[in-house]
């Protein structure tokens, strides 16, 4: 049963051959056996989660089911869940049960699936390691020894050890992609304002998009047809019609399925800073798409080396306006004692927050701050149209753009803890893509000493459903998205 | 450009973050290094581009201006249930004037 895609396990339980109660129980008892060893969970609720599975049941009863109804999906834990503690990693929300659902919440609950539990996280989302969480690193299933990346590795993590068949995670500078290159899982970025921010904890406001973690670019579409859609909560949303991510997946096109596909390959992908070995797994997997019947281009992003630090002005700066909303007033932790309002304010965020938040904080509030907007915040939004200008001019040569996720398999936890600049490169590849709004995807491609490697596609605005293809269309004829870690196997 | 441990305290006042002097000069170590990542990006020539504020060149959406929320009496018991302190419906928080 852990094995099967979304597909597979929506067709068991419309011929009830297993109950979403049956299927919710194994998971629950899944979690409580390997959670402890991966952390991957912050918030667990069996009472909750099985009500819902008894709901789902009766919807399925009563033939009134959709492809997720009685599906379990764990949330990361920063899409506000009504009646669940939603902590965002931070000792700031250790206590906030939040009193209304985020609209990617809310939609999966309207589409009749059982929320599993809420993953831990980067704390904030600020992180690539998922180190910086105030509930303890996740380890990744592949190797206990190392990080699963970030900032959702907790999806990553429960994903991969089969602790839930699919996951919801966010992505502000890679934080889907990067976990689930270093998971072995195929994970989604869309183009920006395709699904809701509302309830959503806001990090950097222009860049932050929901996506999914799942095993396969099949179970991504399924995800993704849930998940997106225009809300009139969220100022960014766009109203565009609802679109069927699977309907691509589904035609025959026999044997070379990609022919005319362009696939460009931009040369600063493939530079001295990526490791070695896993070039040669993308290279190989180009090789791959070749025989699908692409072909590919030579292209080039020359302003791709700007886009860490131009992330780092923009990112920071917004954060540090969205955070300035954790006060001690209305919500959340407030310090225990204090002289005046002021005072308040300064020990609730100093205690209250960990120390990346408050050092991506200082930056942010420095580079708005009287005199340096106009050196720092200008100046990057400018690199930003420059890096959109490169994109553009890519996609009139290629239909797609393909290379590595992340420049290293999974490192070892505390390898990078203490030097925030080592972390940040880490999501080199990953970036641009977000200043620029684009969609994108990473595929397993690989592996590297045994730790898997990911392939990233990146489209145009919009074309989700054809990214999810060409993934789709690798991952019928290879079978690297198939691997699991060992020690996570199904008792059943 | 290299920060002092006394622009260190300065952002933090405004951040209203807390910060010791040990905190401040281990955080004065980090900033600069990243700083000296964001100098990069300072040096390129950008005069003449426009700064994209945003991945989508959309204007803001305008909705009527009435209430939306109903049931507002239910809503804010729930919403005031996790603040730290409330009274009267009222969120509590230090004497500001004296």
């Amino acid at each position: 049963m852990i094995e099967r895609s979304l597909r597979e396990i929506a067709s068991s339980l419309a011929e009830r051959r297993i109950s979403s109660v049956e299927l919710t129980r194994l998971y629950l008892d899944r979690i409580a056996r390997h959670n402890p060893a991966l952390n991957a969970f912050i918030t667990i609720d069996e009472e909750a989660s099985l009500a819902q599975a008894r709901a789902a049941d009766e919807r399925l009863r009563r033939g009134d089911a959709g492809p997720l109804t009685g599906i379990p999906i764990a949330h990361k834990d920063i899409f506000c869940s009504e009646g669940w503690l939603t902590t965002c990693g931070s000792r700031m929300l250790a206590n906030f049960v939040s009193p209304y659902d985020a609209s990617v919440i809310a939609r999966f609950r309207a589409a009749g699936a059982v929320l599993l539990g809420k993953t831990n996280m980067d704390e904030f989302a600020m992180g690539s390691s998922n180190e910086t969480s105030f509930f303890g690193p996740v380890r990744n299933p592949w190797d206990l020894t190392r990080v699963p990346g970030g900032s959702s590795g907790g999806s990553a993590a429960a994903v991969a050890a089969r602790l839930a068949p699919a996951a919801t995670g966010t992505d502000t500078g890679g934080s889907i992609r990067q976990p689930a290159a270093l998971c072995n899982l195929t994970g989604m970025k869309p183009t920006y304002g395709v699904v809701s921010r509302y309830g959503m904890i806001a990090f950097a406001s222009s860049l932050d998009q929901g996506g999914p973690l799942a095993r396969s670019a099949e179970d991504c579409a399924v995800m993704l047809s849930a998940m997106a859609g225009f809300d009139d909560r969220d100022s960014t949303s766009l109203d565009r019609p609802a679109e069927d991510f699977f309907r691509d997946l589904v035609s025959d096109r026999g044997s070379r399925p990609l022919s005319g596909l362009r696939i460009g390959l931009p040369a600063e992908f493939f530079d001295a800073g990526c490791d070695r070995e896993i070039i040669e797994l993308v290279d190989a997997a180009v090789a791959d798409y070749r025989r699908l019947g692409a072909e590919t281009v030579s292209i080039s992003l020359p302003n791709m080396r700007l886009s860490v630090p131009a992330y780092y002005v923009i990112a920071p700066a917004e954060a540090s306006s969205n955070l300035a909303r954790f006060d001690g007033v209305r919500y959340g932790y407030r310090a225990a004692e204090y002289h005046d309002l002021i005072d308040m304010y300064r020990k609730t965020r100093a205690q209250g927050f960990g120390a990346e938040v408050k050092r991506r904080i200082l930056i942010g509030t420095y580079v708005l701050s009287h005199g340096y907007y106009d050196a720092y915040y200008l100046q990057a939004q400018r690199i930003r149209r420059l890096i959109a200008n490169d994109f553009a001019e890519a996609f009139r040569q290629c239909d797609v753009i393909a290379g590595p996720t992340s420049p290293t398999t999974a490192f070892r936890l505390g390898e990078k803890a203490a030097d925030p600049v080592q972390m940040y490169l880490s999501d080199i590849y990953t970036i641009a893509v977000n200043l620029a709004g684009l969609p994108a995807v990473s595929i397993p491609c690989g592996f590297a000493a045994g730790l898997p490697a990911g392939l990233q596609l990146i489209g145009n605005y919009f074309t989700e459903a054809r990214l999810l293809d060409v993934a789709h269309r690798y991952q019928m004829v290879t079978g690297w998205h198939l691997q699991h870690p060992r020690g996570f196997d199904s008792e059943d | 450009m290299a920060l002092t441990r006394e622009q260190v305290h300065r952002i933090a006042h405004l951040a209203r973050i807390e910060i010791s002097d040990a905190e401040a000069d281990r955080t004065l170590e980090q900033l600069n290094d990243i700083f000296a990542l964001i100098a990069e990006m300072q040096a390129v020539d950008t005069s003449g581009v426009e700064p994209m504020a945003h991945a989508q060149d959309v204007a803001q959406r305008l909705r009527a201006d009435q209430i939306t929320e109903v049931d507002q009496l239910t809503r804010r018991t729930a919403f005031q249930l996790i603040a730290p302190q409330t009274e009267d419906g009222l969120y509590l928080v230090p004497k500001v004037i004296e």
